[in-house]
């Protein structure tokens, strides 16, 4: 092989005793468990099978569902010839809007409700996108319902749909009320002396999470127990309510273990009143697991965006006007947006600055949550910009991005409670090494080789929700903390138990924590960051109502027994509640009802986000122009930091997503159908272990006594933020080529 | 997956007596070997067997040589070839292309009898909804005009652009191996260049192997310049990917002159590709880039390119360049293999 050939080691890892052995001894100089790099408490549950996910649940005398979806884009059904899947051995029935089943549907979730989508699939014949969820069939065994389901014939009227986002036939839908302004954009532009105008594209994504979904419904009477991938229990429970037209009371919703949920298990799914009105019809419980292809259709996604950039800088690079415009692709239906330039605008300083929003209305999907839904397209987009006006400006571009680093929110000119992104840079460019950078074109080429480093800001807004907690302490100093919160595969079992010990001063041992049950008091949807900084500051107060009713002191050496003797009682038990300053002060009601309310990032007197910056180096092999990222460094400040070592894996996690992100992921949508032609993993692609070779994520101190009691800024998302950009950077850094639409593909760097 | 019988005879004879013959479209029985390709289509309902013979017990899974032949049973698996240090030192392409392709599970179980004769990932075809020639024959094809990135360039008709998708029989194609048949008539000797057949008005034929007949095995005769040989295969991930474009090459060298040259294409072609024309320029000139790059343009002369593939043209010459100038490179002083595995196979 070549010298010249690009290799890659592996890097060596502690072993595990070893590893558990200094987190000890580090625990225990530090006298503090918050903060620890302690294992996951779940790990040895999870590294043995014994962590039940939703489709492990055994319930008594099952039968087994399989979906129907739709093979035309948009239409109606005009008939159903279901005699031969009928003949297949142990099928007992066939549902779809012809024999529909008694249930309803909840709100969609954007509108305040829980539902993926406001129409409920059966309720007609029409066909609204391909893979459509169109007909359910229930038999004794997997296989009899797959078999039959494939005998199934359905007959159509079809009509072209507009399933892409430039298709003719698409409605596009401005959205004024969503603009920012600030001065007069367009004379700022106009005026400025160095400025650069850029369009830039964004492919569909599928979640694509390990964790397949699926739905189990058992009822005993009329209670139902429904077992469901969730990042969301409480608000799938009173969204089946509705749907099923019960008792919320009445439901529970199951889901101690998420394998992978990046948004995508966040809104209640169509099929899972499906499953629970088809168990309570045929009186047996009824198992579903959609399959991988199934996935791609049945479930939300996030749309590809197309956006424009307008950003205008004075000779020494500060910036002085930026427009940010965005269309996004929703479902005919549903106007789902993300809307992230209102959190691009915020920055950078800039006098004079502009978004725009429209939704474009194609014969697709919903679309929903995904990993930093607003700020992963939107960042791209922005980022790039920078990185051209810095090429424009001969700067450097990490130098320019600190002149524009502020330390107020540019748009409402309201104070950031705490911003470190400039040592982000500064940690994260030494780490890298980013005094070696030479600006040239191609200038640090090696051999067959084209060498590239690009740089972006990664940044989440720091959101919160209200949250309750229960936490229950004994006399033999074991602790259990209950919320209908979840851990979605982040590491919460693990920093929420961190926050019991410290705060009642007992080893994580001692701690036992309960999520993802409907049953427990409601906790925090699994989404926009807020859940460490949620949770933690729930358990703060019911730990100090404990401490003050046992006579504790924080972080004292307490004699426990002495305390419970005193107190008279063996155990004690608080409930709490928590409410975000921010928040309405009654606004742990709508925990209860079922609502999200999220709050953070740009609020009335304050702004919060987490920083981060993003180093990438990319090669390119000048014969086969495959692009491959050898090292990429992520340096983040999010105020305290709950579990460095829970924390380290959420950044690289995001930053291998970036990845994906920037080189691999899109859905590839037939214009002529609308079908995804690539729905496996076999050809939608994310980054495999030998595309994420080197990678180091930094934690930048940071203390913020403003975002919350907790000091906790969000970290589930941010990881993701910038990394296309710093990769599309960078890529023009090795060939001179600027790919503003991602996935970036090596037939973008083939010349004929 | 529609119900199957299932049979797994003890021999030769008996599993090609036993086998219900396939017919087009999948109407007959099928053998199973590894069932990577077969099994998975089946889920899909793409192919639909009434009865499958596994050839489990049948042997055939060794390695040999003797008299300057090496000879491979159809079922040694993907792993186990990949890692024979008879083409790890002497055949470097063929292991090559071998740990280059799928995942380390896939390669544990699939076989090089299956492997040469994996159907199609177009994805038309395995829609089973859309037209498709392969798959329903006359009923058109869907990948024209429609997401082609994947699909072929070299060898495709009006009726299909299907990519061969496989890897090792883009090497293996290098070394005039031959293919060992058995059917319950007797067995038969096939050219491997000869075994798939281009797509033309007929795409749900893919080989020229009877309904009943099953490949036991390959041999072919392992030249000592094929230790200079290399698959470079391009594609869109470091590992688990099919190729956009590769290129198998095994080079004759006397100091920097091409004495005989052999080019295989993978990726990009209707069937495992050989590249005549690109050798015959090759041989006699000296290694140069250049050069490389010209015998990349003849292989690629009379491409056609779709809708979204039209990329494969360039990049498959600069691959062939690559693989051409990386053969040449090759050091084969010191230890017999210097192609090495070293970037790990997963």
């Amino acid at each position: 092989m070549a010298d010249d050939t690009m290799t890659f080691e592996a890097t060596p890892t502690m072993d595990i005793e070893t590893q558990d052995k200094v987190e000890s001894a580090e625990r225990a100089a530090e006298n503090n468990n918050v903060g620890a790099a302690i294992s996951r408490v779940d790990g040895p549950l999870k590294v043995t099978g014994q962590a039940r996910y939703a489709a492990d649940f055994a319930v008594p005398n099952p039968l087994y569902a399989h979906l129907v979806i739709s093979t035309i884009g948009k239409g109606r059904i005009t008939g159903i010839d279901d005699q031969a899947a009928r003949q297949v051995k142990g099928v007992r029935e066939i549902y779809s809007h012809a024999n529909k089943l008694d249930e309803g549907s909840a709100k969609f979730f954007a509108a305040g409700g829980q539902a993926q989508q406001s129409w409920e699939p059966f309720a007609e014949p029409d066909v609204r996108f391909y893979g459509e969820t169109i007909g359910l069939v229930v038999a004794e065994t997997i296989l009899g319902a797959r078999e039959a389901a494939a005998e199934l014939v359905f007959q159509y009227e079809s009509e072209d749909p507009a399933a892409v986002i430039d298709a003719s036939g698409v409605e596009r839908q401005e959205m004024p009320d969503k603009a920012v302004t600030k001065g007069d954009f367009d004379s700022a532009f106009e005026a400025a002396p160095v400025k650069i105008d850029s369009d830039y594209e964004t492919a569909p994504n599928v979640h694509n999470a390990m964790e397949l979904f699926a739905t189990t419904a058992h009822w005993v009477g009329d209670k139902l127990t429904v077992y469901v991938p969730s990042q969301w229990v409480k608000g799938f429970q009173i969204g089946l309510a509705e749907e099923l037209g019960i008792d919320e009371a009445n439901i529970e919703v199951v889901c101690p273990f998420v394998g992978g949920g990046f948004g995508g298990k966040g809104s209640l799914f169509t099929w899972v009143s499906l499953i629970a009105a088809a168990s309570r019809d045929l009186g047996r419980p009824v198992k579903l697991y959609v399959t991988r292809e199934q996935g791609f259709t049945t479930a939300s996604f996030r749309a590809e965006t197309r956006q424009s950039v307008r950003l205008a800088a004075a000779e020494d690079g500060t910036f002085q006007a930026l427009e940010h415009t965005g269309d996004e692709l929703t479902s005919r239906a549903d106007n789902y947006f993300v809307n992230g330039q209102d959190a691009t605008v915020r920055m950078y300083q800039a006098d004079a600055i502009r978004t725009g929003l429209t939704t474009v209305h194609a014969d697709r999907q919903t679309p929903g949550f995904m990993r930093a839904p607003a700020e992963t397209p939107y960042f791209f987009g922005l980022e790039s910009a920078v990185d051209e006006i810095a090429r424009e400006l001969s700067m450097d571009p990490v130098e320019l991005r600190i002149k524009n680093d502020t330390m107020i929110d540019p748009v409402d000119g309201v104070p950031y409670t705490s911003r470190s992104l400039k040592e982000c840079f500064r940690q994260g460019g030494e780490s890298f090494g980013w005094s070696n950078y030479t600006p040239e074109i191609g200038s640090m080429n090696e051999g067959e080789w084209m060498i590239g480093w690009g740089v972006a800001t990664a940044t989440y807004p720091t959101q919160m929700s209200p949250c309750t907690v229960r936490i229950h302490l004994d006399v033999s100093g074991e602790a259990r903390l209950q919320v209908a919160s979840h851990d979605v595969g982040t590491g919460a079992y693990t920093v929420l138990t961190q926050a019991v010990a410290d705060e009642l001063g007992i080893p994580v041992e001692k701690v036992r924590v309960e999520l993802g049950d409907s049953r427990l008091p409601p906790g925090t949807i699994a989404g926009g960051s807020i859940s460490t900084a949620s949770n933690v500051s729930a358990i703060m107060i019911a730990c100090e109502r404990i401490r003050q009713r046992l006579g504790l002191e924080r972080g004292a050496d307490n004699d426990l027994a002495a305390a419970f003797e005193n107190f008279g009682q063996a155990g004690i038990e608080e409930y709490a509640e928590w409410n975000p300053s921010a928040a309405k002060k009654n606004a742990t009601k709508t925990l209860y009802n079922g609502q999200v309310m999220i709050v953070g990032g740009p609020e009335e007197d304050y702004t919060a986000f987490a920083f981060g910056a993003i180093f990438s180096e990319v090669r390119i092999n000048r014969f086969t122009h495959e692009i491959r990222v050898p090292r990429m460094t992520g340096a983040f400040a999010a105020g305290r930091i709950m579990n460095a070592k829970t924390a380290k894996s959420q950044y690289l996690g995001g930053m291998v997503w970036g990845i994906g992100h920037a080189l691999h992921e899109t859905a590839e949508v037939d214009p002529r159908t609308g079908a995804y032609m690539n729905d496996n993993i076999s050809e939608y692609l994310v980054p495999v272990n030998a595309d994420v070779p080197n990678m180091d994520a930094i934690i930048v101190p940071e203390v913020d006594d403003k975002v919350n009691p907790a000091g906790v800024k969000g970290i589930g998302e941010i990881g993701i933020v910038g990394v296309a950009a710093s990769i599309a950077n960078a890529v023009h850094h090795a060939t001179g080529t600027r790919l503003r639409r991602i996935p970036i593909r090596l037939e973008d760097l083939v010349q004929a | 997956m529609k119900p199957f019988r299932y049979q797994a005879p003890g021999s030769v004879n008996a599993a090609v007596e036993a086998v219900e013959p396939m017919g087009i479209a999948g109407q007959g029985g099928a053998f199973l070997a590894g069932g990577t390709t077969l099994i998975d289509l089946m889920k899909l309902h793409v192919l639909t067997p009434p009865s499958l013979t596994d050839v489990k017990n049948l042997g055939l899974d060794t390695i040999e040589e003797s008299d300057g032949e090496v000879r491979i049973g159809a079922r040694v698996t993907m792993a186990q070839a990949s890692e024979h240090p008879i083409f790890v030192e002497r055949a470097p392409a063929l292991s090559d292309a071998l740990w280059k392709a799928a995942s380390p599970q896939l390669r544990n179980v699939a076989t090089l009898g299956g492997n040469v004769l994996q159907r199609t990932r177009c994805p038309y075809f395995r829609d089973n909804v859309s037209p498709c020639n392969k798959r329903d024959p006359g009923s058109g094809c869907a990948a024209i005009g429609g997401i082609n990135r994947l699909l072929a360039v070299l060898g495709t008709s009006e009726n299909c652009i299907a990519t061969y998708a496989g890897d090792f029989a883009n090497a293996l194609i290098l070394f005039d191996a031959t293919v060992e048949t058995r059917t319950d008539e007797g067995s038969r000797e096939i050219a491997f260049e000869d075994l798939h057949v281009l797509p033309e008005d007929h795409p749900e034929r893919e080989t020229i192997l009877g309904d009943d007949e099953l490949i036991t095995g390959y041999r072919f005769q392992l030249p000592d310049w094929a230790r200079r040989s290399v698959y470079v295969k391009a594609r869109d991930r470091e590992s688990y990917a099919f190729a956009l474009a590769s290129a198998a090459v095994a080079l004759d060298l006397d100091g920097d002159t091409i004495r005989e040259a052999r080019l295989g294409l993978g990726g990009v072609a209707t069937v495992p590709w050989r590249a005549r024309e690109a050798e015959e320029f090759l041989q006699g000139k000296t290694v140069s880039e250049d050069t490389a790059l010209e015998a990349g343009r003849i292989a690629f002369e009379g491409a056609q390119g779709y809708e979204h593939n039209t990329f494969k043209i360039p990049l498959g010459r600069q691959v062939v360049a690559k693989a051409i100038l990386d053969a040449a490179r090759m050091d084969l002083s010191g230890a017999p293999n210097s192609s090495g595995t070293s970037e790990g196979a997963n």
